[in-house]
């Protein structure tokens, strides 16, 4: 065992200088170089610099002048992220889901949409399906006084169809959503 | 048109596609022929060899290549410990984490403590240094970037070329090399011809999707409505590159893949699944390569993909029942949406929950603990089976114990010597195999059974009634079989599970490399037989079913009770929560 003692701890030497230095070094070097917009975090900046967010980030949104993503059960900490872990079974999860229908005004005859009752996985999953931005879409305009046809139509211009072929939903982003009906149209950079 | 049932095949058929090709070009690699070694390529890892102090790749017989795996293990461990233990007195620390130790636990009670509490420390080393990934901690609220790097990074590296490492071991003693090989010779081949390549291309791949690879702090932002929100970032892709080749599945957030910083969008979604089972699917290639028996490989290739399959579409059909907790209220009818993300949905989350659990990754992209009874039971039965493709290395010696166990029964029932490629399988073989078998019910029920016996375990449950049950045998599961994915709920964050799942994890791992070991430097001293009209085929159909049914068997028997108390109990009980 002592024998191999001196090769072992020369092996954890050089392995992590490998492993956890050259490596990390070259990929962020990498990174840097070809994508230095998504390697900070895909942020939306405003013209004064500050930072609105992340387009890949959900953040809370109580009014009804914007759409709201899913529910989150760490409150939007985007530094603390967590889903609600509750069990399908657990009497939480149905007072949960009963509380966030009621919320949203739902009836059975205008169901709401899961994505919408169901907190996410992450606690900032910052997209909602195509119906449930549909869903919201009646509220949001009449809260900003405009004709709900509007606010359909930039729901269909910022619908993202990508990797439908791998089977996601057909979905939009809350956040660049919201800022498009401020006409704030910022791309991450 | 909904493709979404066409999401299963990418993410297994495109792995299988590719492992052919890898596993060939792992074979040429990682056992090159004797006149090849240290040329081409091969220079690097000599050069790493020669810098640990070997001068020429030493011959090790079973016994010097098990003491030399140890040894680099026990040195991770006390290395990566001084790491984590000392992460607040080292650099790369934007956001000013504290000491670890000083993160305090919630008791049985669920009081929180504050103050100092090593456990969580070596529950974690325990963790990275057996290619587990079991998290008690929170990876953005906790760690500094140094400890992702050099605590949690560099074990992500170097404990799967560990597996492959003692893998080749036992395939050359099969194959009755003289000698097994030089371990460390293996495990820098391992390191640097196969998973630093493919993790750089894939960690690239990654930060074009989005995920953020970047040493500044968390960012401050001013949200639409007004309100601050802090958003983790860090060298993210660097990690979940690794973190998926490598069967580790320890995520540099929370929330692991589920985390959309981590899986931005369907494509690294996929991505991240194939490379979750490529290098444990490949490695059976190359497996078959290297004995020189392809036939033999593609049964226990089938065998495994079978059990993922079956694993996998069980899983799917659960997840797109819509949740109970909706049922008679006024919600659209759906997929059970609790717990996942949007972008993925529940066909693609079920699909990775049976492929990191089949692997012994452990990363997730949905939390297992909201599944459907049916579908949280799916990552379970496969972590209790343990031998479907599971680690890099690890998967591969455990199905071989599977192997010799069927083949000691076919002999039994058709009154052989039973022999394996050519080898005869006498009773020390056998003893050491079952041996290697039962420490896995053994700490999976006996852990279970002490937990959910004493205050220890249903005081930090999540869920009530069987779930709650379930939450306990999924932990003690996931660290026996090395897996390190969890029924989050659970608040396991405590010097009792901190201390149990340690202990665990550590019989879960090094028996079950050092076992397979011996069996193989016996074997390798024994004359070849040459095949008779009465030796037993192991390359045929005949064989894949009696090995499927032994794995089914002794799976079925060890697990069936605790598994009809958990989520067995919690699928009958709808009716009763659901009035």
């Amino acid at each position: 065992m002592f024998r191999e003692l001196i090769p072992s701890l020369r092996a954890c030497a050089v392995t992590f200088l490998a492993c956890a230095g050259i490596y990390p070094a070259a990929v962020w070097g990498l990174a840097a170089l070809f994508f230095p917009v998504e390697a900070s975090g895909s942020l939306l900046i405003r013209k004064d610099r500050s930072v609105v967010g992340s387009a890949l980030v959900a953040q809370k949104f109580e009014s009804d002048r914007y759409f709201c993503p899913r529910p989150s059960a760490c409150d939007y900490k985007a530094d603390a992220a967590s889903g609600s872990n509750l069990g399908p079974h657990n009497p939480d999860l149905r007072k949960a889901v009963a509380e966030r229908a009621e919320k949203l005004k739902a009836t059975p005859e205008r169901p709401a949409p899961v994505d919408l009752v169901t907190a996410s996985g992450s606690g900032l999953d910052p997209e909602i399906t195509v119906e449930a931005a549909e869903f919201q879409a009646f509220r949001v305009a009449s809260a900003r006084g405009i004709v709900v046809e509007r606010v359909r139509e930039l729901i269909r211009k910022m619908t993202d169809h990508s990797g439908a072929v791998l089977g996601a939903p057909a979905r939009v982003n809350v956040l660049q959503l919201n800022l498009a009906l401020d006409g704030e149209v910022l791309s991450p950079r | 048109m909904d493709w979404s049932f066409f999401h299963p095949f990418w993410a297994i058929g495109v792995p299988m596609a590719l492992s052919i090709p890898l596993g060939r070009l792992m074979a040429r690699l990682l056992d090159p022929p004797a006149e090849r070694v240290g040329r081409g390529v091969d220079a690097v890892p000599m050069f790493l060899v020669r810098l640990f102090g070997h001068r020429e790749p030493a011959a090790m017989d079973w016994r010097r290549y098990a003491i030399a795996l140890l040894a680099f293990n026990a040195s991770l461990f006390v290395l990566s410990f001084a790491i984590l233990w000392a992460q607040n007195l080292l650099p790369l620390n934007p956001d000013g984490k504290g000491p670890l130790t000083a993160l305090g636990y919630k008791d049985a009670a669920g009081v929180q403590h504050d103050g100092a509490d090593t456990a969580v420390i070596f529950n974690t080393v325990c963790s990275f240094v057996t290619n587990t990934n079991l998290q008690h901690y929170s990876g953005e609220q906790h760690l500094s970037y140094f400890s992702q790097l050099g605590g949690i990074l560099w074990l992500q590296f170097v404990t799967p070329a560990c597996g492959l490492a003692v893998m080749l071991a036992v395939i050359r003693g099969l194959r009755g090399d003289k000698h097994l090989g030089d371990f460390y010779l293996d495990t820098a081949r391992g390191v640097v011809l196969v998973l630093i390549p493919l993790s750089t291309v894939l960690a690239l791949a990654l930060v074009a999707n989005g995920v953020p690879m970047t040493f500044d702090g968390a960012v401050k932002a001013r949200t639409l409505e007004g309100a601050e929100q802090t958003i983790a970032v860090g060298p993210v892709a660097a990690e979940v590159a690794i973190k998926q080749l490598g069967t580790n599945g320890g995520g540099f957030f929370g929330p692991n893949s589920a985390h959309p910083l981590e899986n931005p969008t369907p494509w690294s979604n996929i991505l991240e699944v194939i490379a979750i089972i490529l290098v444990p699917m490949a490695s059976i290639v190359m497996f078959g390569r290297m004995i020189r028996d392809r036939a033999h490989a593609a049964v226990v290739y089938g065998v495994m993909t079978a059990l993922l399959v079956a694993g996998a579409s069980i899983a799917i059909w659960s997840e797109l029942h819509p949740s109970p907790a909706a049922e008679g209220l006024p919600v659209a009818t759906g997929t059970n949406m609790e717990g996942k993300e949007v972008r993925t949905g529940a066909v693609a989350a079920a699909t990775w929950s049976a492929i990191t659990t089949a692997t012994s990754n452990g990363s997730v992209n949905a939390m297992h603990d909201s599944f459907q009874p049916i579908g949280g039971l799916v990552p379970m039965s496969l972590m209790m089976l343990n031998v479907d493709f599971s680690g890099i290395g690890a998967g591969f010696l455990n199905m071989l114990m599977y192997v010799i166990t069927a083949v000691f029964l076919a002999g039994l029932m058709v009154g052989r010597t039973p022999e394996y490629l050519g080898k005869k399988i006498e009773a020390k073989e056998v003893k050491l195999a079952m041996l290697a078998i039962l420490i896995h019910p053994l700490l999976i029920c006996g852990g279970t059974a002490l937990f959910a016996g004493t205050a220890w375990g249903p005081a930090t449950v999540a869920n009530p009634g069987p779930h709650g049950f379930s939450e306990i045998l999924y932990e003690f599961t996931s660290a026996s079989a090395n897996n390190g994915s969890g029924f989050e709920g659970l608040a396991d964050n405590n010097p009792y599970w901190n201390v149990a799942t340690g202990v665990v994890l550590l019989l879960g791992r090094f028996p079950a490399l050092v076992l397979p070991v011996a069996i193989a430097g016996f074997l390798s001293h024994k004359k070849r037989v040459p095949p008779s009209t009465g030796t037993l085929r192991t390359d045929d159909l005949t064989f894949g079913a009696m090995l499927l049914g032994t794995v089914l068997l002794v799976g079925a028997l060890s697990f069936m009770p605790a598994v009809v108390l958990g989520p067995i109990a919690d699928h009958l009980s709808t009716a009763a929560t659901n009035p």
